[in-house]
């Protein structure tokens, strides 16, 4: 078993935060919340995947024998993806808000407006 | 048995309803349809409270129980206790909605109700899972209503950023969540928590475990608003409708609380229990500087709704340590707690709401002497800043005298906040200007215009709420039997083999509850009066005092930048803590 993908995990999720924290522009930090959540597709899939098995697709053509990797892991993920797009698409419409009441989508200027 | 599922199923399915025919319906309609079934929710819970008080229910979905002690299907467990905390949920979602009914000046868009019951429906799920996947599913399905909710004043610049510093700050706790869920389900294959457990505790406490838990604690204390997690808590909860805080206020943090506790009983209890001590020690030094940093900025905010955030994250605070001192007295003293305090928050947002449809202020120093003409608003008021001051202390069964002495002294201040404010705005105690109190941003308290005639649908919830709130904290015997229920709950292997093998765990017997309680709870509540004359007629700011506040008052700067860094530095300290403190010797 590789550790590529935990480290790749580990990569995504520290770059996708340092991405916010520093952030200037709320698109760009959505996206870097995006980038954050990557992270945690590759976490899961790596944790179920068996090397040389095959998809978890038992049809009557497969030999129930060979094996599959984790359908669990691949559900999860698909579950985490729709959340991912829900809060994506909610965020955007907030930030597209903000730019036509404050003119601004920099996280700095909106706090010198405000006080 | 079959009750169990209806209390998430009927909520999400009415929700399908209304958004699909709302348009067609007047919004009275709506909103009387959405307090039907947020009232048969409560009703339900009810119900299970009893009928699970001398059993546990476990209802595994399509009935799929486990085979030879594996689970392989998804369960929600039921006991007393959560059973309690969804009946909370129904019956401050049932007052946020009848107080919505007279509350917005505008015609409710049919979404509004469609949000609520989501929101009820997941956080109803939340408590009643025993499966960790579904528990983080629950968590997500509460959050996105929850920050939609948030921004509902969409023509508020600040609400538009509330909403989105909550989404990202809770979205990241979320993930955190996550990762330690797949860790977990990497090292024991499990997903169910009482299986989990069972692979756990045959394991060493090494680092994959110590990660798992760091980051399950962080992504529920994160949503819980525990410090220093908390950044996202105040700039939310100032702008979300006040229908809205009441569940917010009532409920949703202090489920953070609920998830840690439950993850921690079920999953971890064994393979820790040699730390339990060193675990005992982070919960409850995270719980008091939690609670005292709550206490402190509530007592300097003039906006009601920013001070009563600020309740919230101290009455957090106290939770968690009353669960982290890790035994049943802990457990029951918080769960019987979260519902009373609940119920009391809730009350005294329905107040706060009825004041700012009247006069249009929620500010302290604006609105002066306007709450004159609000003779049941006004006892509602004074009434819950007591209970503020006194249900916590009641929460903290055991422990040592002085943590004890702490936390009567954090509520008064929190009590002596509401009731300086309530003496201000309705009997025009005090001066109308007051150096020490922080001026709510611009734009941000008023929401709603006033009107002349504020009707009784405002201020009746309220009443009600806050008597059920007391009748909790005070009905005798109450809190003796939620000990009892707390023993068992405590117990991982017995409740772990009923779970899995179906042998019924024995029933248990608490210790008996020491009458001292109440003597922490009646010092709490003198003492808020007393402060909270201090804050009106005090000359001067001690220089000790305000420095220190100045400083604390900049960081909430209100860019989710600085609060994601927060939650990051928060979550590596937690994270260095466990690991050196719960790490088993080779």
């Amino acid at each position: 078993m590789s550790f590529l993908p935990y480290a790749l995990a580990a990569w995504l999720f520290f770059v996708g935060l340092y991405g916010i924290v520093t952030s200037r522009h709320f698109v760009h930090l959505v996206i870097c919340l995006g980038v954050t959540q990557s992270s945690t597709y590759v976490l899961l899939l790596a944790i179920g995947y068996r090397t040389g098995k095959k998809a978890p697709i038992f049809t009557s053509g497969v030999p129930v024998k060979v094996g599959a990797v984790d359908p669990v892991v691949q559900a999860l993920t698909l579950t985490d993806i729709v959340v991912g797009v829900t809060v994506a698409a909610l965020l955007l419409a907030l930030v597209i808000e903000i730019w036509k009441r404050a003119g601004t989508v920099d996280p700095d200027e909106l706090r010198r407006n405000r006080t | 048995m079959t009750l169990v599922p209806l209390v998430v199923a009927v909520p999400l399915l009415a929700a399908a309803v209304l958004a699909a025919f709302g348009h067609f319906a007047p919004s009275r309609l709506d909103n009387a349809v959405a307090i039907a079934v947020t009232a048969a929710v409560t009703v339900i819970s009810t119900v299970l409270v009893f009928r699970s008080s001398d059993e546990t229910i476990h209802y595994w979905f399509g009935g799929w129980r486990p085979r030879s002690g594996i689970a392989i299907g998804i369960s929600f467990s039921v006991d007393p206790l959560v059973a309690s905390i969804a009946a909370l949920v129904g019956a401050l979602a049932t007052a946020a909605l009848i107080v919505s009914w007279d509350y917005f000046a505008e015609r409710v868009p049919p979404y509004f109700h469609v949000l609520v019951l989501v929101f009820v429906g997941a956080m109803v799920g939340f408590v009643l899972s025993s499966d960790l996947f579904n528990m983080f599913v629950f968590f997500e399905l509460m959050s996105v209503p929850a920050y939609a909710l948030t921004g509902y004043r969409i023509e508020q610049q600040s609400a538009l950023q509330g909403a989105i510093n909550f989404a990202v700050v809770n979205s990241i706790g979320a993930f955190m969540l996550l990762t330690g869920i797949g860790l977990l389900y990497g090292r024991t294959g499990a997903l169910n928590l009482a299986q989990i457990g069972q692979v756990l505790s045959r394991g060493p406490a090494d680092g994959l475990v110590i990660v798992a838990f760091t980051l399950i604690c962080a992504g529920f204390l994160a949503k819980a608003g525990a410090i220093p997690f908390h950044f996202w808590l105040s700039d939310a909860y100032a702008v979300a409708p006040a229908p809205v805080c009441i569940l917010f206020a009532g409920v949703m943090s202090d489920l953070g609380v609920h998830g840690v506790g439950r993850v921690y009983w079920d999953a971890f209890s064994g393979v820790f229990a040699r730390h339990a001590a060193a675990v005992t020690g982070v919960f409850v030094a995270v719980g008091l500087a939690t609670a005292l940093f709550g206490a402190l900025l509530a007592f300097v905010q003039a906006g009601l709704k920013r001070m009563l955030a600020f309740i919230v994250i101290s009455h957090v605070g106290v939770f968690l340590a009353a669960i982290g001192l890790l035994d049943a007295l802990g457990l029951a003293g918080a769960t019987l707690l979260v519902v009373a305090d609940g119920f009391a928050k809730g009350a005294v947002f329905c107040a706060v709401a009825s004041l700012a449809r009247r006069t249009g202020h929620t500010d302290e120093l604006a609105a002066h002497g306007l709450g004159r003409q609000l003779p049941v608003t006004r006892v509602l008021f004074a009434v819950g800043g007591v209970a503020l001051a006194v249900l916590p202390p009641l929460a903290i069964l055991g422990g040592h005298a002085w943590l004890r002495a702490t936390f009567v002294v954090t509520s008064a201040l929190t009590g002596a906040a509401v009731l300086r404010a309530g003496a201000r705005i309705f009997l025009g105690f005090g001066p109308k200007r007051d150096p020490l109190l922080v001026a709510p941003p611009r734009g941000e308290e008023a929401e709603v215009p006033p009107t002349p005639r504020a009707g009784a649908l405002l201020w009746t919830p309220g009443v009600l709420l806050l008597a059920a709130g007391l009748a909790v904290a005070f009905a005798p015997g109450l809190a003796q039997r939620a000990a009892d229920q707390a023993a068992r709950a405590v117990d991982r292997p017995a409740l772990a083999a009923e779970t899995l093998h179906g042998v019924p765990a024995p029933p248990r017997e608490a210790g008996g509850l020491s009458p001292v309680r109440y003597a922490y709870g009646a010092a709490a509540g003198l003492l808020a009066v007393s402060l909270a004359a201090l804050g009106l007629y005090r000359r001067r700011i001690p220089g000790l005092v305000e420095r220190p506040l100045d400083c604390l008052k900049l960081l909430h700067d209100g860019v989710v930048g600085d609060y994601v860094a927060w939650l990051t530095a928060g979550t590596a300290v937690l994270g260095v803590l466990f690991a050196f403190l719960l790490r088993d010797g080779p």
